[in-house]
């Protein structure tokens, strides 16, 4: 079922005195296509949460409008949606059994919907088979490790067969290699069952890797839409760009000037004529750098690290901007590198200008 | 290790020594009063060593009414304080605002004197020449005929010992109840609502497990205060509970040693192992209980 957020805004009143109110979800607007992951990406409070609960009607928008497929449910309360959501620390009943868990929301079905306990227990098995936890199923959640207890959560948000699967954070409780395992898992499963699935986290790493689409969000706005590579060729603002990619982008202070573009005082190469001249950011993805003895980027060598294919030159550069430069470069390249300088050349696509007052992207 | 040991006790010492000398050696001193045959306090010595205490003591009707008043006062008070309380606390905990504010109100009664409190129950129950108590005068509006609460049938005196002990107890569990539905994560609750789970369910099927243990504290602790109940009595009947009918199995350990029929310490020995006896049967079968119905 495709999802459409029409304007969507939330705003929470300031807490306290004179507090400001929290614009929590800036005008919101965005069609999900039909069976996708997105990932719902940005840093911590920027809203993410804030747009999940509004989507499974635990939070009414202060404006907008959201639609269900066809079925506007800006108003429907959330035990009629019919989401499935997966919350980051899984509240799952702690006194009831994985199966009992699971069947929880069977338990609720009125009418004609309703289930006598053996299909109950079918349809539990079978979203528990999915999960591949059928053999748990009659421990409480509290003998389970982080990774399981994931897993019981997400079978009991599938088990009513949900049009929309929401999922906080799923993954930030679960140490490194979990958390890698499991995001496949929810690809897979994901794909298995073609459910919507909206996706929150923090981690771009982790969004990149498995959504079909992410939207980027800082401050309750959203500042990208796009499939993964996209957004991360093509970021459409420095935060975007800065956001994505891990190590992540070097910034300079750079400048546009005679029709060529300046970092410091090395220029990387000529741009078109009618680019406004002025004081500008450069941006240069790690993998943007080509080492060269004759290259236009002057920079200083602090160190390499070798990581087996590739290797982390770490080096300085007077126009920097944070610590230390991190370009990744073929290992094979090691022999060149020496002494305690050393210069690049760039590749013009991997370097990315952005406006130095509104930090939006210019194409240059 | 024989070196640790010894630090080991003698870091216990303290305490060994002060429960000693305060909780065990008692106990078992009216352990060993309860089989001696007519003490006598004054000469320090028996006739010998039997069960007669206990028989005396069963068959004295004062404590067959101390019996029966305290078992109708815990079948009574405990459930209904209990159940009182939950539903004043769900209530104070869905209106968040004011809920700090409210738990200073329902919690003043605790830290109020028992006998203070005693005195208001007077002017609610009390019949004078002038008043015939406020109760009587809310009973009034609907043609009752006044009821001489205070000295008056033994039901009506009843009515107004369990409504104080209710009254009494009711800020304590309102304030462990209030902070327990608190302490369960909204997220639970969330969790119920996306799945389309009725408030009645979401009660029974979440809150109530939740709170289980709480509840199951203030279920014992009530049990073992309603069964040595003894100051509330006092503060509305006064000290004579036998004359009153209003005893209770403590006041009459109490008055078997000080009261104007005192100076029995072998019955009122006899009478306190009973009451362990009952409160540590009541309390194994509610642990038991617990077994099944608490979770965690
Ligand atoms: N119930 C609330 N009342 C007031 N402010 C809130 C509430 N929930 C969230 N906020 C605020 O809204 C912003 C977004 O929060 P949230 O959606 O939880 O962020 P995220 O999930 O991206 O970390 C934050 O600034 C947060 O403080
Ligand atoms: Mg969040």
């Amino acid at each position: 079922m495709k999802i459409l957020l029409e304007n969507v805004t939330k705003i929470f009143p300031g807490r306290g005195k004179g507090a400001k109110e929290v614009r929590a979800v800036d005008k919101f607007n965005f069609e999900i296509p039909d069976g996708k992951l997105i990932g719902l990406l940005g840093p911590s409070g920027c809203g993410k949460s804030t747009t999940l609960n509004l989507l499974s009607g635990l939070l009414q928008p202060t404006e907008g409008k959201i639609f269900f497929g066809e079925d506007e449910v800006t108003n429907l309360p959330a035990e009629h949606r019919g989401v499935g959501l997966v919350f980051q620390n899984y509240a799952l009943y702690p006194h009831l059994t994985v199966l009992q868990n699971i069947t929880f929301p069977l338990e609720n079905l009125k009418g004609d919907a309703k289930l006598t306990k053996e299909e109950r227990v079918k349809r539990a098995t079978e979203a528990a088979k999915l999960v591949q936890i059928e053999n748990l199923m009659d421990r409480k959640p509290g003998e389970l490790s982080g990774g399981q207890q994931q897993r019981v959560a997400i079978a009991r948000a599938l088990v009513k067969m949900p049009k929309v699967l929401l999922l906080d954070e799923p993954l930030s409780n679960l140490d490194a290699r979990l958390r890698l395992q499991t995001r496949e898992e929810i690809r897979r499963i994901q794909k298995e069952t073609g459910i919507t699935t909206i996706f929150v986290t923090h981690d771009q790493e982790e969004a990149m890797s498995i959504s079909d689409m992410i939207v980027v969000m800082k401050d309750g706005l959203v500042h990208q839409i796009g499939k993964p590579q996209e957004v991360y060729d093509n970021p459409t603002n420095l935060f975007v760009a800065k956001f994505l990619g891990t190590p992540p982008i070097n910034v300079f202070a750079g400048r546009i000037q005679n029709g060529a573009l300046y970092v410091g005082e090395d220029k990387l190469f000529d741009v078109s004529a009618d680019a406004k001249p002025g004081d500008v950011y450069v941006g240069i993805r790690p993998e943007g750098f080509v080492l060269q003895a004759d290259g236009p980027l002057h920079c200083s060598l602090s160190r390499v690290e070798v990581m087996g294919r590739d290797m982390s030159v770490v080096a300085g550069h007077p126009a920097f901007l944070d610590a230390s430069i991190r370009a990744i470069i073929a290992s094979e390249n090691l022999a060149e590198i020496s002494g305690d300088a050393v210069n690049f050349d760039v590749k013009p696509g991997k370097v990315l200008v952005f406006d130095k007052e509104t930090e939006e992207r210019m194409y240059i | 290790m024989e070196k640790n040991n010894l630090k080991a006790w003698l870091y216990l010492l303290p305490a060994i020594l002060f429960l000693g000398v305060f909780m065990v050696y008692p106990l078992i001193d009216v352990f060993v009063y309860s089989f001696e045959e007519g003490y006598n306090s004054a000469s320090q010595t028996f006739f010998g060593i039997g069960t007669y205490n206990y028989s005396y003591v069963l068959r004295d009707p004062y404590f067959l009414q101390a019996l029966k008043n305290t078992f109708i006062l815990v079948i009574i008070t405990v459930p209904l304080s209990t159940g009182i309380a939950l539903l004043i606390s769900l209530g104070l905990s869905s209106i968040q605002k004011v809920r700090e504010w409210y738990q200073t109100i329902f919690f003043l009664p605790y830290v109020t004197n028992t006998l203070a409190v005693g005195l208001v129950f007077m002017i609610l129950f009390k019949k004078t020449p002038y008043s015939d108590g406020l109760m009587n005068l809310l009973l009034g509006l609907f043609g009752v005929s006044p009821i001489d609460f205070m000295d008056g049938p033994y039901w009506a005196k009843m009515f107004v010992l369990c409504f104080y002990t209710v009254w009494v107890v009711m800020p304590f569990k309102i304030l462990i109840l209030t902070s327990a539905l608190a302490s369960v994560n909204e997220d639970y609750y969330k969790a119920a609502k996306v799945d389309g789970t009725s408030a009645f369910r979401t009660f029974g099927r979440i809150t109530l497990p939740m709170i289980s243990p709480m509840l199951f504290y203030l279920i014992i602790t009530g049990f073992i205060g309603a069964f040595k109940a003894y100051s509330d009595a006092v503060a509305l009947f006064g000290t004579n509970l036998n004359a009153a009918e209003m005893n209770t199995i403590v006041g009459y350990i109490y008055d078997m040693l000080y009261g104007n029929s005192g100076g029995y310490p072998s019955y009122a020995s006899a009478a306190a192992i009973i009451l362990f006896v009952i409160v540590l049967t009541i309390t194994c079968i509610n642990l038991l209980l617990s077994k099944k119905y608490v979770h965690y």
